[in-house]
């Protein structure tokens, strides 16, 4: 692989440790974009012949992860009038050294998968176990619901990061798959923080249990 | 020869306490013979010590003895030499120290029963350190762990001190069992119960775990690794100080005593236990700091620091035990020589931070940090006394704690070196965690020094504190005058921690570097006099500088506060908030306070403390589960003789149709 | 010869140039505010004038209220000794002398701290607190780094490892070291109470780390303080900029003003930091200790892997 695709994979990871520790909603989103800007960046790094097929890739990842989403969640979080996580359930130190063990359990697992000759000495795998297990420690560890709908974009993120080893082999329809897949899910759970909104006046998902029976 | 000078010493430690048996209890007559002989029996002991360092030369002692398999066979190496020292010099120093804060005539109920102990125990702990025989050592260990309850239990009129005592006597029993265990284990792989090298040839691999596993259990539980430790924090807090030091300082050296002899005989090691104990070493150091600095009980918090330093020496053992894995000789020098002086070192910091904390319960009346303060102006030599202690236990220089963690570090360091990539790099994590160790370890002591010593003191009692006589004055300058002898002249020392390696190690006797050469020691002795004389002169500045200028007092400014009192001062507890809290997830702080209160609330109370969560979480309901499987046993109990009689009458017919 | 030369610019430059290192600080913050500040040599006017004022001490101090001063410069001096400065050689060295360095500025801040509980009063106990809490976690990302440089430069030695071999490690394991070297920009503001961790300006206790401990000192002993605070900036600028700029030019007369060149352009970078940045909330503060502590972690991780 590519000699510069270590940095920003290094970047990459430390944006992870970014959207963990930073505790102002704002501040993850903008994480959370840089993060998808430059995973619509790696895939120039990847292939070897920049084909029209590629950079339309490249384009759409990067309107898409690193404005339109932030966009419609910079406006959701307007409309919900909050700034701040409130005390997550592991605090935020507590998530910063989760996602380093995470991390580092990523790093030796990489070396048990058996992956081909180009990929073994890469940071690709241990960066998208690493991101996906961020996205999977804000999904579960945070209150408000905007931050949940940023786990889920981080895991998107690590999939997609992980994906980056099969795009010679993957077929285009399944990365445009992937994408609307994303928007969707998205779109999904921007109505429903409206919906919370409107039902409790606050977005803090803890409300959601007086719903039962 | 020095086989005899130490069982003469032995013989008469243990016997030291029994002429003040015969005499009158209300007298100090009996406390003074009582002292003479033990001082006798450990001066005669340190002597015998000495004299194998001199010549060199082991003559091994053999007695019969009846018990089937066992012999009375006793020889000194270096191993046990290293063990001795702290055994003779902390007994004879405490039974000092215990002329002046042990009065019979204070104390007429207990007093002759706890020096009866103390010489037993110390007889018990230098004959299992020379015991050559797996019954001999057990015999020793015993001696040793029921002369350890009777002192723990001195002050057995208070209810607090008698719970104590059944933790600590059923923790004691449970790694006796594993002990037992351990030792058949050995016979059934050795043949005989004599202490030796396996046989790698002859070894199964599933003995040789089976004895690691049982070794770590009874002497870790010994010992105070986490999560064994359950027995020592309010074992060392409710005995009083000088046993305190004693069991401190050299009781649960005992238990690493035995882990590194066990570890001697096992001819392979794979690297899993040497990573197993240095893990479990990082675990102790950090959490044994992190629960010591959130407790307000002076002596319970030394009893955590403990755990601490016990973390930090089996951190050394276990590097020293990778290093044999995979044949790395620097390794095994600087990781079991650094363990070997932090022996040393804690036994002389740990007992004198122990010896300073009784003169201030003594004078104080009370162990609560939080009721004690300013200190410093009344008990002036008790003070600097106790910040020597402090300086040395966080591992500063010029004091001897530093050279220990240095020597370990230089090993740490060196598993990055040529080492196999992955696996052993992970060994030098444990660098970043002892420095963590480290500094956990000066906030908690810059706490104590100043809640205890300095500011003002915040009760009547402490106010009225006074300095102490010189009998607990003298013990105590005797380990300020070592700690600074090791922290800069540790070059003296290296020949003996060779030997201790040596005798772990036989194949780097003659072959192999040497520690003096791996260690740059003498460019700590130089910088450790450069650091010592260079305060001087600023010391000397300064005052010539203020004799020069204008110097006026005053009451503390603080920001313009007009009158301080001292109950505006900071407390030990808020002092350790930030990290209490940062720790909190394994900590469990627990918080006693007022809720709901009305507009003019009336006086109300806060209470918060840091309980043991081993214990409370996972000991004790295990027993109290225990207690209720196995409520259906009570039927046979119900304390009638005659069926106690026919229990006895069935139990011989059994036995007589088996036979 | 020339080593007793070398040692005799390297104690000069180290005793000399710390005060300016914080008067360009000041001036670097005055100038981004819109003011003129003070003039950069203002610290050594102050020490001048400090050296020569009279002392109050307070009833309630002992001996120890005076020896922190003593003993915080005295370890800072030594420390200075220790490190290698322009021509990667340094007065004091052998193996193992980073882990001196750090247990030496452990050892002042213990006298520091309890100075400052000397006092009795509540201020300076929540000061040295804090102090003591952030230490914590700044001396493992401290020796994280030193991990680093120690796998890569293959000696103990504060010398070889910060040493000209490290130009060549820039361009194979570049990762690392900008992991490194950020970690030690931020334990740099850290142990020097610097914005976002502490505001050396501010006077009001809620905020205040290091400022707070030596609230009731003055006269000679305080200008101790200063001192010791300035060479202690001096060391860990020092080890940033001979992790940022390793390579020796050959000859002295280019390596020395090199080396000053890059102590200035750290000063300013500091002043820089603290004039666009706030002050963390205290509870934020071990969360960035943590992340140094990480990026290190990752420098080494990513070494060893």
């Amino acid at each position: 692989m590519n000699q510069l695709l270590d940095p920003l994979l290094i970047v990459a990871l430390a944006l992870n440790f970014v959207t963990l520790g930073v505790s102002r909603i704002r501040g993850v989103i903008n994480a959370v974009a840089l993060q998808g800007i430059l995973l619509g960046i790696l895939p120039l790094f990847v292939h070897q012949d920049l084909g029209f097929r590629v950079i339309l890739l490249v384009g759409v990842t990067i309107g898409l992860k690193g404005f339109v989403i932030p966009r419609f969640l910079v406006h959701a979080l307007r409309e919900a009038t909050i700034q701040e996580e409130v005390k997550p359930l592991v605090n935020f130190m507590g998530s910063l050294l989760l996602g380093a063990v995470g991390t580092g359990l990523g790093i030796v697992f990489s070396y048990t998968l058996p992956l081909a000759e180009q990929h073994t000495n890469s940071l690709v795998v241990p960066a998208s176990l690493s991101t996906v297990w961020a996205g999977f420690l804000m999904l579960t560890t945070r209150k408000r619901a905007i931050m949940q709908v940023l786990g889920y974009l981080l895991l998107e993120n690590g999939i997609f990061m992980f994906g980056l080893l099969l795009l010679e082999a993957t077929p285009f329809l399944v990365e445009i798959g992937i994408l609307l897949d994303l928007f969707t899910g998205v779109f999904v759970m921007g109505i429903i923080i409206h919906h919370i909104n409107r039902e409790f006046g606050s977005t803090s998902t803890e409300h959601l249990t007086e719903l039962k029976g | 020869m020095s086989e005899s000078l130490v069982l003469l010493g032995i013989i008469i430690a243990a016997s030291s306490g029994v002429p003040g048996l015969l005499l009158r209890r209300t007298s100090m007559s009996g406390q003074w013979v009582t002292t003479f002989l033990a001082v006798l029996g450990a001066a005669l002991g340190l002597g015998g010590v000495v004299w194998f360092w001199a010549t060199g030369e082991s003559h091994p002692i053999v007695l019969q003895w009846s018990l089937p398999g066992a012999e009375f066979s006793v020889a000194i190496d270096g191993l046990s030499a290293i063990f001795l020292v702290p055994v003779f010099l902390i007994s004879l120093l405490g039974n000092i120290y215990g002329l002046g804060y042990w009065k019979q005539t204070e104390h007429p109920q207990n007093g002759r029963k706890l020096r009866l102990f103390y010489g037993t125990m110390t007889a018990g702990m230098a004959l299992l350190v020379i015991a050559q025989n797996s019954i001999l050592f057990l015999f020793g260990w015993e001696i040793m762990a029921l002369s350890a309850f009777f002192l723990v239990t001195t002050e057995d009129n208070e209810k607090e001190v008698r719970e104590t005592g059944w933790i600590y006597l059923v923790a004691t029993h449970v790694a006796t069992l594993c002990l037992f265990a351990l030792f058949a284990v050995l016979h059934a792989a050795n043949g005989s119960f004599t202490l030796g090298p396996l046989n790698p040839e002859t070894l199964r691999p599933g003995a040789a775990t089976a004895i690691f596993v049982l070794a770590l259990v009874g002497f870790g539980i010994k010992a105070g690794i986490m999560p064994l430790h359950v027995w020592l924090p309010s074992a060392h807090a409710m005995a009083p100080s000088h046993v305190s030091a004693m069991m401190s300082g050299v009781l649960i050296k005992m238990g690493i005593y035995g882990l590194v002899r066990i570890t001697s005989f096992l001819p392979h090691p794979p690297r899993e236990w040497g990573i197993l104990l240095l893990g479990l070493g990082v675990a102790s150091g950090v959490l044994g700091v992190a629960f010591a600095i959130g407790q307000h009980d002076l002596k319970r918090l030394l009893a955590y620091h403990s755990i601490e330093n016990i973390g930090i020496i089996v951190m050394g053992l276990g590097l020293a035990l990778i290093g044999r894995s995979l044949d790395r000789a620097d390794w095994i020098i600087l990781g079991l020589g650094g363990a070997l002086l932090h022996i040393w070192n804690h036994a002389l910091f740990k007992a004198l931070l122990f010896l300073s904390a009784g003169s201030v319960i003594h004078a104080a009346h009370t162990r609560e940090i939080d009721r004690l303060g300013g200190l410093a102006k009344v008990m002036p030599r008790t003070s600097l006394c106790f910040l020597v202690g402090a300086v040395a236990i966080c591992g500063l220089p010029p004091l001897n704690g530093f050279v220990s963690e240095f020597l370990i570090y230089l090993g740490l360091f060196g598993t990055l070196m040529n080492g196999e990539r992955r696996s052993f790099a992970g060994s030098s994590f444990a660098a970043p965690a002892l420095a963590l160790i480290g500094a956990l370890a000066v906030a908690c002591f810059v706490k104590v020094y100043g809640a205890v010593f300095l500011g003002t003191a915040r009760s009547e009692h402490a106010r009225h504190a006074h300095e102490s006589p010189p009998s607990m004055l003298g013990p105590m300058g005797v380990l300020v005058a070592c700690c600074f002898l090791i922290g800069l002249a540790p070059l003296l020392i290296a020949p003996i921690l060779q030997e201790g390696v040596s005798a772990w190690a036989p194949n780097l006797k003659d072959a192999g570097p040497r520690l003096a050469t791996l260690a740059p020691l003498e460019w700590i002795t130089s910088m450790g006099l450069l650091l010592n004389l260079a305060v001087l002169l600023g010391g000397v500045v300064l005052w010539m500088r203020l004799g020069r200028g204008v110097v006026e007092e005053g009451v503390t400014w603080g920001c313009g506060y007009v009158a301080p009192t001292p109950r505006m001062q900071y407390t030990s507890s808020s002092f350790a908030q930030m990290l209490v809290g940062m720790f909190g997830w394994v900590l469990r702080p627990r918080t006693h306070q007022p809720k709901d209160l009305p507009l003019f609330p009336p006086e109300t109370y806060f209470h918060s403390e840091v309980p043991d969560v081993v214990l409370d979480v996972v000991v004790l309901p295990t027993f109290r589960f225990g207690a209720w499987l196995f409520s259906w046993g009570r039927v046979f109990q119900h304390g009638n003789i005659q069926t106690y009689l026919l229990y006895i009458f069935l139990a011989l017919i059994a036995l007589l149709l088996w036979r | 010869m020339e080593t007793i030369f070398h040692d005799a610019v390297h104690v000069l430059l180290a005793l000399g140039l710390p005060p300016l290192l914080l008067g360009l600080i000041a001036k670097t913050k005055a100038l981004f505010a819109g003011r003129v500040g003070p003039s950069v040599l203002q610290p050594y006017y102050d020490l001048i004038k400090l050296v020569q004022k009279g002392s109050v001490f307070s009833t309630t101090t002992t001996w120890v209220f005076r020896a922190g001063p003593v003993v915080a410069l005295v370890t800072a001096g030594i420390a200075v000794l220790l490190i290698p400065l322009a021509d990667a050689t340094a007065p004091l060295s052998f193996t193992g002398d980073f882990v001196l360095l750090a247990y030496l500025l452990g050892l002042g801040r213990f006298f520091t701290a309890s100075a400052a509980l000397d006092t009795g009063s509540p201020f300076e106990g929540m000061g040295a607190a804090r102090e003591v809490t952030f230490a914590c976690l700044a001396e493992p990302a401290f020796f994280l780094g030193m991990l680093v440089l120690a796998k890569l430069s293959g000696s103990l030695q504060l010398a070889d490892m910060l040493g000209s071999s490290l130009a060549s490690h820039w361009s194979a394991d570049g990762e690392s070291l900008v992991l490194v070297l950020l970690s030690w920009f931020i334990i740099l503001l850290a142990e020097n109470s610097r914005i976002p961790f502490d505001d050396p300006n501010t006077h009001l206790e809620l905020t205040m780390i290091h400022e707070v401990m030596v609230l009731d000192h003055s006269g000679p002993a305080y200008g101790m303080i200063l001192y010791g605070a300035a060479l202690k900036l001096f060391v860990f600028g020092a080890l940033v900029v001979r992790l940022a700029f390793p390579m020796t030019g050959g000859s002295p007369w280019l390596d020395w003003p090199i080396f000053v060149g890059g102590m200035l352009v750290v000063a300013v970078a500091i002043g820089v930091v603290e004039s666009i940045m706030a002050r963390l909330r205290l509870t934020h503060v071990p969360i960035l200790l943590v992340a140094a502590c990480l990026l290190s972690g990752f420098g080494i991780i990513l070494l060893v892997r």
